[in-house]
């Protein structure tokens, strides 16, 4: 089964360098993959956004956001907890576009 | 709460591919306009529909029929900026939900590290924190958070509590290591760290000041002496100034710390009932 894409883009702070956000979501554009894409993990999880209910279920799922453990954390206290099977969380705080775009494109 | 609009970016049969350059920044500008986007492709998958209003965009043929909940709206001869001015208009007349207008700050608990110990809970002057029906620790109020202020999660004994966009881990979500629960265990106690015990401190404060102002009537030297304390826990702390300018007075602590006291005495007269027989939380327990 094909695993769904999410990307954040982390629009309300400067935490994610802005290169490798704008490098992944251009790549993520040209590969054809498909994807969700939303504004800011941070602002749903705060407002309990119905939408990421949506976003958590449906199979595996790999998430390109942040720090893994806020992540899942984020989720759960929009009372949208990720399941623990099939979820991979890529970081663009930390990790390489390069790396990452090759994880998204090898198993689409 | 609504829904917010869901965009999709339909590149497929029926439809002209976009330009790289204008799929980018197409993508971009609408999620900087705090839009959600789906680019489908492929027949990968993607989230599933969930009745939210949803606008279609895409360099159609001819114009795709439409259905109830889906606006369509043709990219041809569209630039960027009109892109999202025809999503902001979408999203206004279908009441969708406006995301955005603030910068999400606020705390998240990592329930696999949190210990229920209502440090945060005690500490936090903000009332960020709740207990739900079966009293445990929650965020209730993140709006109430004061924004770059991490100084709850320094008190957290147990380094549970995230800030997502703070700068540097533990506290981002990063990996907590042995040193980190070492390093937050030294500054854990904040009673200790404002002089043993906190109420104590505060009424002995409260008093010092009032003997100050009686005596020598010297109000700029006691704000000098405020000003300085604040900016030494402000240091410890990592709360930023514009928070600690933004303090309640000493007399709404108190007010706050009588309050807490009053709902811990009512716990404990509760845990006394038959019902409960667990014994009476102490005030260390309860971190106040």
């Amino acid at each position: 089964m094909s695993v769904r894409i999410l990307y954040c883009n982390c629009t309300y702070a400067k935490v994610v360098p802005p290169e490798t956000k704008q490098e992944v979501l251009r790549r993520l554009g040209d590969s054809g993959v498909a994807f969700d894409a939303v504004a800011d993990l941070c602002d749903m999880s705060a407002r309990k956004d119905p939408a990421l209910k949506k976003l958590a279920e449906g199979g595996a799922v790999r998430i390109v956001a942040c720090y893994p453990r806020a992540v899942r954390w984020l989720f759960h206290a929009a009372g949208a907890p990720l399941p623990k099977e099939g979820v991979e969380v890529l970081n663009m705080r930390t990790d390489k576009a390069e790396d990452m775009i090759r994880k998204l494109e090898a198993h689409p | 709460m609504n829904a917010p609009l869901r965009v999709v970016l339909y590149e497929g049969p029926g439809s002209a591919p976009l330009e790289a350059e204008e799929r980018f920044r197409t993508l971009s500008a609408l999620l900087e306009g705090g839009f959600e986007v789906t680019r489908p492709a492929n027949g990968g998958p993607v989230a599933r529909a969930d009745g939210s209003a949803v606008l279609l965009l895409g360099k159609f043929d001819r114009p795709p029929q439409g259905e109830p909940g889906v606006e369509v709206r043709d990219l041809a001869g569209l630039d960027v900026e009109k892109v999202v001015a025809a999503a902001r208009e979408v999203r206004e007349r279908t009441g969708a939900r406006n995301l955005g207008g603030w910068k999400p700050w606020f705390p998240v608990i990592d329930y696999d590290r949190c210990t229920n110990c209502m440090q945060c809970l005690t500490f936090c002057l903000f009332e960020v924190y709740g207990v739900d029906a079966n009293q445990k620790i929650q965020v209730q109020n993140q709006t109430n958070c004061k924004t770059d202020c991490p100084a709850c999660s320094r008190v957290c004994p147990e380094v549970a509590i995230l800030f997502p966009k703070y700068k540097s881990g533990p506290i981002n979500g990063d990996v907590v290591r042995q040193e980190d629960v070492k390093r937050e265990a030294m500054k854990v106690d904040i009673s200790a760290l404002l002089g043993g015990d906190l109420y104590a401190s505060l009424r002995s404060r409260q008093s010092d000041a009032r003997k100050r102002f009686s005596t020598e009537r010297d109000e700029s030297r006691a704000l000098l002496e405020r000003k300085r304390c604040l900016k030494e826990l402000g240091k410890q702390l990592d709360i930023p100034d514009e928070v600690l300018m933004s303090l309640p007075t000493v007399e709404d602590i108190q007010a706050r710390a009588d309050r807490a006291k009053a709902k811990l005495a009512d716990r404990q007269a509760r845990s006394q009932t038959v019902k409960d027989t667990r014994p009476a939380p102490t005030e260390r327990e309860w971190g106040i």
